[in-house]
């Protein structure tokens, strides 16, 4: 054949198959809200999968958030002392972490840590047929499998980065007050002046709850897809993290432009 | 896992969860000090208002007393119409004087008010007729340059 149409149909192939995944996770979205009941009503599957995603990530979450804050700290203060005024550093380090860092951060470790044990776990349990073991059974895997998961998630997520943006302004504390000498009040009170609920916090809440439901369902969708041998289960894996980076990067800009166009 | 202790770790999870949103909206955010109480609606119309938003604060006397609602241009006037909501504790007479100033040097702006000595006090609704505009810096340069100049040219 031509090599044009073979680069040509090379182009295509990729791109079909890309909608035809895009299409069949929204599927498995759709499926998973319509199976959600099933997921409160037996709530303790979802509150041990809280426990797998949420509770295990925090150690990651805490440790990564406290140094991303006295970074933070650090790196605000030796530029505006420049200017004078170095009391502004809480105002930065605030604004950073409740708008950026803590939703976004958290939802790259999350990815990390909690999305690929999920997409593991259902790639293997997929490999070992249990997923159809359940099917035989005529018990939905989608619902006791899929749902709880993607609830611990979506639950976790906001959860995780309001510790992060919390411990990260208390890392930024103790680098800007005790090391640096920075003034107790005028750090907290400005602060508390440039910061507002409305605006940052809960736009800070928003984008981590979306980042949340993109993350899951992005880990739940490769595991369900893997093909069910030792390789795919490791290319799901690893699909899973670079997708949800990308993903979780792309809406953070989307996100941002709708919020701060008002 | 013993059932009880997954439920223990879980809520301990969502209790620092909330402890963190409730310590970004108290200590980080300003959610406390934006609280007005009951209010009522003054306007006040200025030529210019400098860099002025709305939710910006009205201070009395370096204490915030209400906030900046909204900021219209009146068509007729060619004037800013700002709408102010200030609490209801604290009444002002009516020749009160609402001036901007900016806080700092280059800080935000906001609106002061000066209690005058009428014993009417403003009603919901009123116009505060005694404004005074922003300071514009390029105004204020110039302004001192034509008198340097014309101090120049005297001797």
């Amino acid at each position: 054949m031509n090599p044009i149409f073979k680069i040509l149909s090379n182009i295509g192939n990729q791109v079909t198959s890309r909608i035809w995944r895009l299409g069949s996770a929204t599927r498995l979205f759709c499926l998973t809200l319509i199976y959600s009941s099933e997921s409160f009503r037996r709530i303790h599957l979802t509150i041990r999968e809280i426990y797998f995603t949420g509770v295990m990530s925090l150690i990651i979450i805490v440790v990564s958030a406290f140094f991303v804050g006295m970074v933070l700290g650090l790196q605000g203060y030796y530029t505006l002392q420049k200017y004078g005024s170095s009391e502004s550093i809480g105002v930065l380090v605030a604004l950073a972490l409740l708008r950026e860092l803590g939703p976004v951060v958290t939802a790259l470790l999350f990815a990390g840590r909690a999305g690929t044990a999920i997409t593991a776990e259902i790639g293997l349990m997929k490999a070992t047929e249990q997923l159809s073991a359940m099917e035989m059974m005529a018990i939905s895997p989608i619902a006791r499998i899929i749902s709880p998961r993607f609830w611990a998630g979506v639950i976790s997520m906001p959860i995780l980065a309001s510790i992060f943006s919390m411990v990260g302004v208390m890392g930024g504390y103790l680098v800007a007050v005790p090391i640096i000498g920075v003034d107790h009040g005028a750090f907290w009170s400005q602060m508390n002046v440039n910061v507002d609920f409305r605006i940052d916090v809960i736009n800070g809440l928003i984008k981590s709850f979306v980042f949340g439901v993109a993350c899951t369902i992005i880990a739940l969708y490769e595991g369900y897809d893997a093909p069910p041998t030792a390789e795919g289960v490791s290319r799901a894996t690893t699909r899973t993290v670079v997708t949800s980076s990308l993903t979780v990067l792309g809406l953070d800009f989307i996100l941002t432009s709708f919020m701060m166009s008002n | 896992m013993d059932k009880t202790i997954l439920d223990i770790w879980v809520g301990l999870f969502v209790a620092i969860g909330i402890a963190a949103l409730m310590g970004l909206a108290m200590r980080v955010g300003n959610l406390t000090s934006n609280t007005l109480g009951e209010t009522y609606t003054i306007t006040a119309n200025y030529e210019n208002i400098g860099g002025l938003k709305p939710r910006a604060p009205v201070k009395s006397s370096g204490v915030v007393v209400g906030r900046i609602d909204k900021i219209q241009f009146d068509t007729q006037a060619y004037q800013a119409v700002v709408t102010l909501k200030i609490d209801k504790r604290y009444p002002f007479p009516k020749d009160t004087f609402a001036n901007i100033y900016t806080s700092g040097l280059l800080g935000e702006q906001y609106i002061s008010l000066e209690a005058g000595g009428d014993d009417h006090f403003l009603k919901e609704g009123d116009r505060v007729s005694k404004t005074q505009d922003a300071v514009v810096l390029e105004k204020l340069i110039s302004q001192f340059l034509y008198s340097k100049a014309s101090e120049e040219s005297k001797k």
